[in-house]
């Protein structure tokens, strides 16, 4: 079979000037997908049209959703004379024509390089009657050339934080939840392990029912999901927050903390058993309430199905792509099924927390592993050629390679444009590890059963 | 239950009123302070705030080049513009895949305060040395444009140092809309033209210009021709080889379809060497065959039997056709289309083939129509069509709904919003997954329209469980 990446040599040589074949994308998407988890906000990208039109492209590939979003529609002249009057006039149209309750402004590389003060010209926007009464502005500085997707995901939770939260008032007994950069599947997931736990939460943002909404016959711009701006105004008044994934929430509760005393624990993404546990014991320290039977039972089911097929797992090396907060947790599960993840790779600029991370959680597999951030699916793949895996976990762009190589791929991250089920069921919490397990043994079964000459060829597993 | 979809005059900007134009004795949404009288604004910046389905000018150029495989192409800029446009369109090659890869010079924070031009010379040496391409394009993204990068110089240092053409392509996004960058892409083929040797080339021969090869539509083109006797010299950009661009201009003939896309490319062979082009469409049966016609009726002189090959060619093909088609039109007849492409070339050949399978477009719109193009619609099109420029996904949905259409023709944005309100969709842009184009391309077209519009599922939507429901109501109260 004819390789599709056939361009990439085996032998590796550092690259300083150069991306191929990323693992990461801009900061703009990212606060893209967080505004569309508040409730009748309309995002808006401050730039050139052409990268609104990528983010909504992208996002309906991976969600099958219709995605709104307005954009400043720049042009040779305000690239040169500023955007404040695009801006100022994007916000008039806005909400006469699509009305929603909040418009979420992040900027975009050019804005950002001309100097354009987004704040500065909202609080114009504001003092010129454009915001009509009980509506809102929030904004995020997110351009393209500093961190990643997810950097500008978590720019975005700071944002609508900083805009919309009140100062303290009585204490609303709830806990605010900040989910990190997953799907809308996972945040209902984490939502409902805190209700089973008696916490009430305010989930910040909420993109469940947003980007994985149902066919009604009809559009509607503003689906009835997200966390609504009385959930955010109000969010001051929690008894603290519980942050899922360092580079995607912790900048956010952190803001919380400071500035309005809202205790917070920053946690990894609760995907996997020894993740969901940090966090459902997060949840019971809050409530001071002992764990209900029902998650027990649920956390039961996840164990007992990796006793049936544990032997599978053994020491089967894998290679993995994606986010920072989403590989971490990944490992620390994968290591706990004996499995070896021997290649991990993300785009995101996540320095040594990350790479150090990984480095504590696999030190004692007993096998080298590769790690790196800042890197890109060219040295992901060499790394692959150089000690080949059992299986592959990452977005769909690992198709390729997985394909040249022949290796299985389970698909986990972002972006995933060519297979369904990711909006709608969670890979968080104990039943979104039972959902991992199931696609794994899948993934490593149908292979061996696919190789198995007619004389090993076997009926049970 | 808020609905913000079904009122139709508040989705209208006012300042749009001129882009929207509804044909003959006007019905329905002849009310909504359309244009009356026909001149549709176009062709002008979308308004700010608008959820425009409208891309920019790297866009532009970077689909248009892309599909040339043995080229490097090599993004200039922050990742963002590398990552969305990474293999998107699946323009197939029949040998490298080189134009697969996704290169960038991934820009950060200290390259946008001191330039990226070192940056950019250390990432074309790197890629020349490992890949040996046969050119190179370097896309320049809004971000070079405002901090000043010299990329031209940048490309002429290296093209001098590597011995091979190293082309600047002069995408800012902020420039204008897609089509300023099918400017900037066709410029920048224009310096690969007529830089290799053409005496070999027969006087009886052809370039292929503006189809992508998306799902081997070239290929299918290319065949017909061959079959009528010609060489084809250059596909651009589908199956795009540089070394076969260089040669173009050896040609007799070029033929253009996707009018914005390598017009330009076409007037400027046009000019330099009075090379003349054709104008044509491969979607549908007539354009078909009249593109085919019309070469044989241009190459008649030198080749008088050429004409006879062409009707054979069509009469081979036609005759195959036309009893499938019978087969779905007996299911589709009296149903109606809405139609939001790119270009407006596409939506003449849409709405004629439409017309085959006996059903009405009620809808037609682009977001890149010219003046001329919207014109030539409203005379082709049914009294009481909407036609729209640059419209968005609020106004789709209401002259959707009010027009109850069965299918809509669009690309990957408009694809949710048709099933949400519970509709067929076949995508005729980047991710259409059947040749479309040529008489097979019909064929598969009716089948795609057939397998969407006919799907059981439609049967589901509540607004329509409610109408099937009603009616058997009422069958049940008169019996």
């Amino acid at each position: 079979m004819s390789k599709l990446l056939r361009h990439t040599p085996v032998e590796i040589t550092e690259r300083q000037a150069l991306s191929i074949n990323p693992a990461k994308t801009c900061q703009p998407i990212g606060a893209m997908y967080a505004s569309l988890g508040i409730h009748g906000c309309l995002p808006h990208s401050h730039g050139s049209q052409g990268c609104c039109a990528y983010h909504r492209s992208t996002l309906t590939r991976h969600y099958k959703e219709p995605i709104s979003a307005g954009t400043s529609s720049f042009t040779e002249g305000s690239s040169v004379f500023g955007g404040q009057s695009n801006l100022l006039a994007a916000i008039q149209n806005m909400f006469t024509v699509y009305e929603p309750e909040v418009i979420a402004v992040h900027t975009t590389c050019l804005s950002e390089t001309i100097g354009d003060d987004v704040p500065q010209i909202v609080d114009k926007a504001d003092k010129e009657g454009k915001i009509p009464a009980g509506k809102h502005v929030i904004s995020a500085s997110t351009p393209s050339y500093v961190g990643s997707h997810v950097t500008g995901f978590a720019n975005m939770v700071k944002g609508m934080i900083k805009g919309l939260a009140q100062p303290k008032t009585k204490p609303n007994g709830k806990v605010n939840i900040l989910p990190g950069y997953v799907e809308p599947a996972d945040m209902a997931e984490v939502k409902r392990l805190a209700r089973m736990m008696g916490v009430k939460t305010i989930c910040i943002p909420d993109t469940s029912g947003v980007t994985n909404g149902p066919l009604t016959g009809e559009f509607k711009m503003y689906p009835d999901g997200g966390v609504t701006v009385a959930e955010l105004q109000d969010c001051s008044n929690s008894k603290g927050t519980i942050a899922m994934g360092f580079w995607a929430s912790a900048d956010g509760a952190r803001y919380l903390d400071t500035e309005y005393k809202v205790p917070c624990s920053i946690l990894e993404l609760p995907i996997g058993l020894g993740c969901t546990d940090a966090y459902v014991d997060a949840l019971r320290t809050i409530a001071g309430a002992a764990v209900p039977k029902e998650i027990e039972f649920e956390r039961g089911q996840l164990v007992d199905m990796i006793s049936d097929y544990h032997q599978y797992f053994y020491r089967k090396k894998v290679a993995l792509v994606g986010d920072p907060d989403q590989l971490i947790a990944l490992t620390d599960f994968l290591v706990s099924l004996d499995m070896l993840p021997i290649h991990i790779v993300t785009g995101t600029p996540a320095g040594k927390r990350f790479t150090s991370k990984i480095e504590e959680i696999t030190r004692d597999i007993g096998y080298k592993v590769n790690v790196r951030e800042a890197g890109d699916m060219f040295l992901f793949h060499q790394w692959i050629k150089q000690d080949t895996p059992d299986l592959i976990i990452g977005n769909t762009y690992a198709k390729y390679i997985a394909r040249d190589e022949d290796i299985p791929l389970v698909r986990h991250g972002f972006p995933i444009v060519d297979r369904v089920g990711h909006q709608y069921f969670p890979t968080t919490g104990y039943r979104g590890g039972m959902r991992l397990i199931e696609k794994i043994v899948d993934a490593l079964l149908s292979r061996k059963e696919r190789d198995a000459p007619v004389e090993t060829f076997e009926l049970v597993f | 239950m808020t609905d913000h979809a079904t009122p139709i005059t508040p989705v209208i900007f006012e300042e749009r009123a001129d882009q929207i134009h509804v044909t003959g004795p006007a019905t329905g949404a002849g009310e909504t302070g359309a244009a009356s009288a026909f001149d549709l604004a176009c062709n002008r910046p979308s308004l700010a705030g608008a959820v425009s389905q409208r891309a920019c000018t790297f866009c532009g150029s970077r689909v248009v080049l892309y599909p040339i495989a043995d080229a490097l192409h090599l993004v200039h800029g922050p990742i963002g513009c590398a990552a969305y446009t990474w293999d998107i369109r699946g323009a197939m090659s029949s040998g490298p895949e080189l134009h697969r890869l996704s290169f960038s010079t991934d820009l950060q924070e200290r390259d946008v305060i001191f330039g990226g031009e070192t940056k950019l010379y250390k990432a074309l040496v790197e890629l020349i040395d490992r890949h040996q391409p046969k050119a190179a394009f370097v896309y320049s993204t809004c971000i070079v444009g405002i901090i000043g990068d010299d990329i031209q110089a940048v490309c002429k240092k290296v093209s001098e140092e590597k011995s091979l053409p190293v082309l600047p392509v002069q995408s800012e996004g902020f420039k204008g809309n897609k089509r300023a960058g099918y400017e900037a892409a066709c410029k920048a083929m224009a310096q690969l033209a007529g830089t290799a040797d053409v005496s070999d080339v027969s006087p009886l021969s052809i370039n292929i210009l503006g189809d992508f090869n998306l799902a081997g539509e070239i290929w299918v083109i290319r065949d017909y021709y061959e079959r009528m006797g010609l060489q084809v010299v250059a596909t651009i950009t589908g199956d795009g080889r540089v070394d076969a661009i260089r040669r173009c201009h050896g040609a007799a003939l070029n033929l253009v379809q996707c009018n914005g896309a390598t017009q330009p490319f076409a007037k400027l062979m046009q000019e330099k060497y009075g090379q003349p082009y054709l104008r044509v469409s491969y979607f549908g049966i007539e354009d078909m065959a009249q593109a085919l016609y019309d070469v044989a009726e241009f190459f008649k002189d030198k080749d008088p039997a050429i004409m006879d090959r062409a009707r054979a060619i069509v009469a081979e093909e036609v005759g195959a056709l036309l009893p499938k088609l019978r087969e779905f039109r007996r299911d589709l007849e009296g149903k109606k289309a809405a139609i939001y492409v790119g270009g407006a070339f596409k939506a003449f050949s849409l709405i004629k083939a439409f017309r085959h399978l006996g059903m009405q477009v009620a809808l037609v719109g682009s977001q890149t129509g010219t003046k001329e193009d919207y014109e030539e619609l409203a005379a082709i099109c049914d009294p009481g069509t909407i036609i729209v420029d640059d419209s968005n996904p609020l106004e789709l949905s209401a002259f959707i709904k009010e027009k109850d259409v069965d299918i809509f023709v669009g690309g990957v944005k408009e694809r949710p919003i048709a099933y949400k309100l519970g509709i067929g969709f076949c995508d005729h842009n980047h991710e259409r997954k059947e040749c479309l184009e040529g008489f097979v391309g019909m064929y598969n077209f009716a089948l795609e329209v057939h397998r969407t519009v006919t799907s059981p599922v439609w049967r589901f939507m509540p607004r329509r469980a409610a109408k099937a429901a009603a009616i058997a109501n009422c069958t049940e109260a008169t019996i």
